[in-house]
């Protein structure tokens, strides 16, 4: 299957990545080239077989669902590009 | 170069303890020679504040008796770890400016150990790369050299491997996904150990490819990288897959005693074009091993070839998710919006100015294989391949095979910049025989074992079985004996 400039547009979208429009053949090729090696898969019989979800084999521990560390807000936000009153900034998202 | 960086782990903890050095001349002298080393920008943000601090808390610590082994070795720590109060960037433009209010339970646990931070070290953006080319901060550089030409010293662990190389520092932390420990430890002569999957906690390591990414050290040998291995895993609530099992004393599992042990040689790892060097290498790895008492046997793995095709599938796919917390919202980089620019306009431009061409590249990927009507064909299917690799391991284990014996790449060290013009699957070709390790959750190591003709190193690699790094050690100890490997490389930087 061949990835066309429309394809990578609308991946580079989906990922939340601008991509100018004259970069968008090479990003395709790129693609391209990538799928035509990740292609050898289809070669595998893989019928009947349990997809992985878990390379180890453990049960995931469980835990009372209480707060173990919180009460800094402050800590949270000391990395944020903009930061107000306690609150994550962002542009205007609802009009 | 002074005389102290150039110890051990086992070395200076010894004088440590005889009271024949302090942690703080070890340090000095680290730090100095970090200072006369810019030319392999191996360490990207030092910290001599933190280790002058924790060098004194060490030797009055090494003072009062039973100090841990770990107590006053000076590190270089990767990057990609998080260190409060600390540069932590994963080598990225997006982060640039972060300084985490919290410790990764790696750093913390060597911390606790008594160890001492010289500062963080350059690998490629999020761990993903395997020549250092891909940093925010520039390539790092390998030590070694034969001609005019600077060499990679290999990725993600780059800049760990050529200060640990270089002598630096002591030892180094790595974090290996697809190969970032055991390739860089090959390409610079040094010893680099992927523990079991969930051995090491993945808490404040920023993440790659969380069902792949595992902590290690990187050390100058193999006792220093059992040392070093104790005192970074143990059980953590904090990461969910953290496994709750004892950890042992893997310096006393170094007994070099190998008699009756079953060595597996996959043929499947006899790769096509394959050169005569590695494939001399591995056969003197393998003879060695047959007269330290293994048994050596053919095994045959049959999904190898799949490995890597599948783990492109995997690993773009968990990062395109693990890297969507990049948004310019909460740490690090955010573009400057023109006016009229929403949050979706904030997202792309911070995205588009703060992650490098090889990270948008991996993401864009794990975008598609993931995106609706590719799941299946794409991940899903890798998935699967997934499982009969790892059932491909557990049949040769089950078999009764104690270890299996492989080259750690399928080349030395190349030139910086040698492989641009490359199509990106020509570059992760580098990891196809590391890549299985970590999709089947095994401990591999890397122990240099030879030169190639131009005097360049090449390390061959040991798998185990999981959760005996011990008995890997110990294999990989052996080899390490038998093969004497003792070379340095001349100072030119």
């Amino acid at each position: 299957m061949s990835i066309d400039k429309d394809t990578a547009a609308k991946v580079a979208k989906l990922a939340r990545i601008r991509v100018e429009d004259d970069a968008l053949p090479a990003l395709a090729q790129e693609f391209n080239d990538i799928l035509g090696f990740i292609e050898q898969l289809a070669e595998v019989d893989v019928e009947g077989v349990e997809p992985m979800t878990g390379v180890t084999p453990m049960r995931l521990k469980r835990r009372e669902d209480v707060v173990t560390e919180g009460g800094m807000a402050d800590k949270v936000l000391s990395n944020a590009p903009d930061a107000r009153e306690g609150f994550f900034a962002v542009p205007k998202v609802v009009e | 170069m002074t005389e102290l960086s150039k110890l051990t782990i086992a070395a200076a903890r010894d004088a440590l303890r005889k009271g024949d050095v302090t942690s703080l001349e070890l340090t000095e002298s680290c730090l100095s020679d970090i200072d006369s080393a810019g030319a392999l920008n191996a360490f990207v943000h030092n910290t001599p504040d933190v280790a002058r601090e924790q060098a004194k808390a060490a030797d009055d610590r090494i003072k009062g008796g039973d100090a841990p082994a770990m107590c006053g070795i000076p590190l270089g720590i990767k990057d990609l770890f998080c260190t409060k109060g600390v540069a932590s960037q994963a080598a990225s433009g997006i982060l640039n400016g972060f300084k985490p209010e919290y410790e990764s339970t790696v750093t913390q646990n060597l911390f606790d150990a008594g160890a001492v931070m010289l500062g963080k070290l350059n690998m490629d953006e999020f761990a993903m790369g395997s020549s250092n080319e891909t940093s925010v901060y520039g390539n790092a550089v390998n030590p070694w050299k034969v001609d005019d030409r600077q060499l990679t010293p290999g990725g993600s662990s780059g800049g760990s491997a050529s200060a640990v190389a270089a002598d630096l520092c002591l030892a180094a932390t790595g974090t290996d996904t697809g190969g970032s420990i055991r390739q860089p430890a090959a390409f610079t002569g040094i010893t680099g150990i992927k523990p079991t999957y969930g051995r090491c906690s993945r808490w404040g390591i920023v993440a790659f490819a969380s069902s792949l990414d595992q902590a290690g050290p990187m050390t100058k040998d193999v006792r220093d990288a059992a040392i070093m291995l104790e005192a970074m895993c143990g059980h953590d609530p904090k990461d969910s897959t953290s496994a709750d099992i004892p950890v042992p004393n893997f310096e006393a599992m170094l007994t070099g005693d190998i008699k009756g042990k079953v060595i597996g040689i996959p043929r499947e790892y006899r790769m096509d074009g394959m050169p005569d060097e590695i494939e001399k290498l591995w056969a003197d790895g393998t003879a060695m091993l047959k007269d330290a008492g293994a048994e050596i046997r053919d095994i045959s793995l049959p999904h190898t070839k799949y490995a890597l095709p599948a783990y492109y599938v995997i690993a773009p796919a968990e990062a395109s998710s693990n890297l969507a917390r990049y948004d310019g919202v909460r740490y690090g980089h955010r573009a400057k919006l023109e006016q009229g620019d929403g949050i979706t306009e904030m997202y792309e431009k911070t995205r588009a100015e703060g992650f490098g061409d090889e990270v948008k590249r991996r993401v864009m990927v794990g975008t598609y294989v993931l995106s609706a009507g590719f799941y299946d064909a794409y991940y899903n299917r890798a998935r699967k391949v997934r499982t009969l690799i790892k059932r491909d391991f557990e049949q040769v284990f089950a078999d009764g095979v104690d270890a299996i014996l492989t080259p750690a790449t399928p080349s030395a060290a190349f030139g910086l910049g040698e492989m641009t013009d490359a199509d990106p699957v020509q570059m992760y070709l580098n990891d196809v025989f590391t890549v299985t390790v970590n999709l089947a959750g095994l401990p591999g190591i890397s122990v240099p074992a030879g030169v190639d003709k131009q005097g360049l190193h090449l390390g061959l690699q040991r798998i185990g079985r999981p959760s005996e790094e011990g008995d890997l050690l110990n294999t990989a100890y052996a080899l390490e004996q038998a093969a004497g490997f003792v070379a340095k490389p001349e100072k030119w930087w």
